[in-house]
């Protein structure tokens, strides 16, 4: 089994006809991602490479029954894009776009949690999500993760996304699902949601969670595990000697003060019985351990 | 973005919050036509991009021009904590009677907007709030909902300010929260928010940080841009929009993708080196990319060594590496590099990079290897 996406997702494209959105789209049709449909206010009835294009996603979920959407729409419009996509009938959103504004993001959390509390939101600013052998949706290269489990993982980083992902197939690991939460300050599914979904997942029998200097979400994260998960889990969180207020390219990842660096993050964590390693590689041998004794 | 003081209070006066008559100086003759005009006593106050300068000897109250003068003086130059005050904010003073704090911030575990406000503001609402945080009132503000007049009042009257104030404060508040989300501010902060002998509620000081990722619709931003202090690395490469941050140590850091950049830091300081700086060149590896990230670094004295660290993901590894040779070809660098490439088709990547290889260009397979040699090279 896989968490939130698997082959019977169906996926509408809002953005599919830019540069970027049918680049990726392209990628995970390719993957065997069921890329059903695209969205443009003014493109309805052409198509990109065979994907139909239609009006909005209300029209794409009437006509090919999409249950998920992912958004490639520049950051401006993301705010519209993802109201649209949750009034259109979707029941998954993957924003990939970076740079929405923190005051937009606030918003349709907000929204998104009263008026539609069954849509679950991937993002913004974040790789997207991966099951591997079943569905790829986002930004991720498809070939660098093992399909079939037994790890779960969750990254607040892309790259150290790609990078947990590799250090496992390096090893011979496969993976359940791999979500990219973003490393924005409201992201629309947080660690504890994957947290959850994975311990109620019967394929994923442990848990990779990465984390990044910033906030407190790794704390928060730290606090359901000693309650609520009886996986293992190991983890790395970025950012142990990164200076404290200076911001380090992520809007979430600024230290201030003693809260929210990478130190408290791993002692919270360690309290909470997770293996954390001190770098990417440490955590994938913490893992590969975890895996052999299973 | 954080803003000056003064550009902090013309954003507040814009919502109709009251501030103080006041006019920036860059010099002493500049701050002396200032309080001519403004007529003493005035306050003469650094303004720079950090907090606890009071504290500094970067506010002083003036009674008179000759105080104008001396305190001009002594504060324009001043290093508060690093930053050199070049500009002073000269303000008419304001007779108070209590200091009060108010402030609206994402609070991020709650996913709402954080209105604070605390009786006790002035210079040590820091301790207030670590030893007696029930002294501060708090609200959350849902988005879609806003500030209604029912929780501004709430809040306000939470916090035992003076009765003669909370009708004021009231008003301010909801300026406050209208200039915040109008603004798309990460940060509003007025401490102190003072109350006269007279009865009125009034911004005494500012801070405000704007959300960079709002500036598309908010076309005053780029005023405040041209006022941020950027150490001349960080110049050069915002100048390429590249996102660096500039550090202590010695050893230039290249690497795409903000974790895996900041994960570099951690293995340079893992293995006993200091990184110079932060850089992140983002998803792609290109060879414009590349050259200009290699510019900033080279042109940082400090910088004994590069480790430039690339994960292909979706870009691929001979992409990367004929990036960085042909980039190679733009700038000549001084300093060794040393490349860890991995991800995907790194293999090939790694083959193209292979004949090009010397004491000057050198590759490792791991980030731990590549860190160690780094490190080494920057001795």
């Amino acid at each position: 089994m896989a968490i939130f996406v698997d082959e019977n997702t169906k996926v509408v494209y809002q953005g599919l006809t830019g540069k970027t959105g049918s680049y990726y789209g392209g990628l995970n049709k390719e993957y065997g991602t069921q890329v059903v449909a695209g969205t443009h206010p003014r493109k309805a009835g052409t198509d990109v490479d065979g994907v139909p294009i239609y009006a909005n996603v209300a029209d794409a979920v009437a006509a090919t029954g999409a249950t998920a959407s992912c958004i490639f729409i520049p950051a401006p419009g993301v705010k519209d894009a993802v109201m649209e996509a949750a009034e259109g009938g979707v029941e998954f959103i993957v924003a990939i776009t970076e740079g929405v504004p923190a005051h937009d993001e606030a918003w349709f959390y907000n929204k998104l949690k009263r008026d539609f509390p069954n849509v679950r939101l991937l993002g913004p600013n974040c790789p997207g999500i991966i099951s591997p052998g079943k569905a790829n949706i986002g930004i991720t290269a498809g070939h660098i993760a093992k399909a079939g489990g037994p790890v779960g993982i969750v990254s607040r980083s892309g790259t150290l996304t790609y990078q947990a992902l590799y250090e496992l197939k390096q090893k011979d690991i496969g993976v359940t699902t791999c979500v990219g939460i973003g490393g924005d300050p409201v992201p629309g599914t947080n660690f504890i949601d994957c947290l959850e979904a994975f311990e109620n997942d019967p394929e994923t029998k442990a848990i990779m969670m990465i984390g990044e200097i910033g906030g407190s979400a790794e704390e928060e994260a730290a606090e359901y595990i000693k309650a609520n998960v009886s996986k293992p889990v190991t983890s790395y969180v970025a950012g142990v000697t990164a200076p404290p207020g200076k911001k380090m390219g992520h809007a979430g990842a600024i230290v201030s003060g003693g809260k929210g660096t990478a130190a408290a993050k791993r002692e919270a964590l360690e309290d909470a019985g997770v293996k954390v390693g001190r770098n990417p590689t440490e955590a994938g041998e913490l893992m590969a351990e975890i895996v052999a004794a299973l | 973005m954080d803003l000056f003081e003064y550009q902090g209070k013309q954003f507040f006066a814009q919502y109709g919050m009251p501030i103080s008559d006041g006019e920036v100086a860059f010099s002493v003759d500049e701050a002396l036509a200032a309080a001519e005009r403004l007529g003493p006593p005035v306050m003469v106050k650094s303004q720079v991009l950090t907090g606890g300068r009071g504290k500094l000897g970067g506010i002083k109250f003036a009674a008179d021009m000759d105080a104008v003068k001396e305190h001009a003086t002594n504060i324009l130059g001043l290093d508060i904590k690093g930053h050199i005050v070049e500009r002073l904010w000269i303000e008419k003073a304001s007779d108070i009677a209590e200091e009060y704090y108010m402030s609206f911030t994402l609070d991020r575990s709650a996913k709402k907007h954080l209105g604070m406000l605390s009786a006790a503001g002035g210079m040590d609402i820091e301790t207030v709030a670590a030893e007696t945080p029930e002294k501060i009132s708090k609200i959350w503000v849902d988005p879609v909902d806003g500030l209604t007049d029912e929780l501004a009042a709430e809040w306000v009257n939470g916090a035992n300010l003076n009765p003669d104030a909370v009708e004021g404060a009231i008003d301010i508040a909801k300026k406050l929260y209208h200039a915040y989300t109008d603004g798309d501010c990460d940060l509003v902060e007025i401490n102190p928010l003072i109350l006269t002998p007279d009865g009125r509620v009034h911004v005494l000081d500012s801070k405000v940080t704007l959300d960079g990722n709002s500036e598309f619709r908010h076309e005053d931003y780029a005023q405040y841009d041209e006022t941020q202090t950027r150490d001349e690395r960080e110049e050069a490469a915002h100048a390429k929009g590249l996102q660096y941050v500039g550090l202590e140590g010695s050893v230039g850091v290249i690497a795409n993708g903000a974790g895996l950049a900041m994960s570099t830091l951690d293995v340079v300081n893992q293995v006993g080196g200091r990184p110079a700086n932060f850089l992140d060149i983002g998803g792609g590896a290109n060879a414009d990319v590349m050259s200009g990230a290699l510019e900033v670094i080279n042109n940082d004295p400090s910088v004994k060594s590069i480790f430039i660290n690339i994960f292909g993901g979706i870009t691929r590894g001979e992409e990367v590496a004929n990036g960085i040779i042909e980039a190679l070809k733009r700038v000549k660098i001084d300093a060794p590099i040393i490349i860890r490439l991995d991800g995907t088709n790194a293999e090939e990547g790694r083959e193209i990079l292979k004949p090009h290889l010397n004491d000057m260009l050198q590759m490792e397979d791991t980030m731990l290897d590549a860190a160690k040699v780094a490190v080494e090279l920057a001795k």
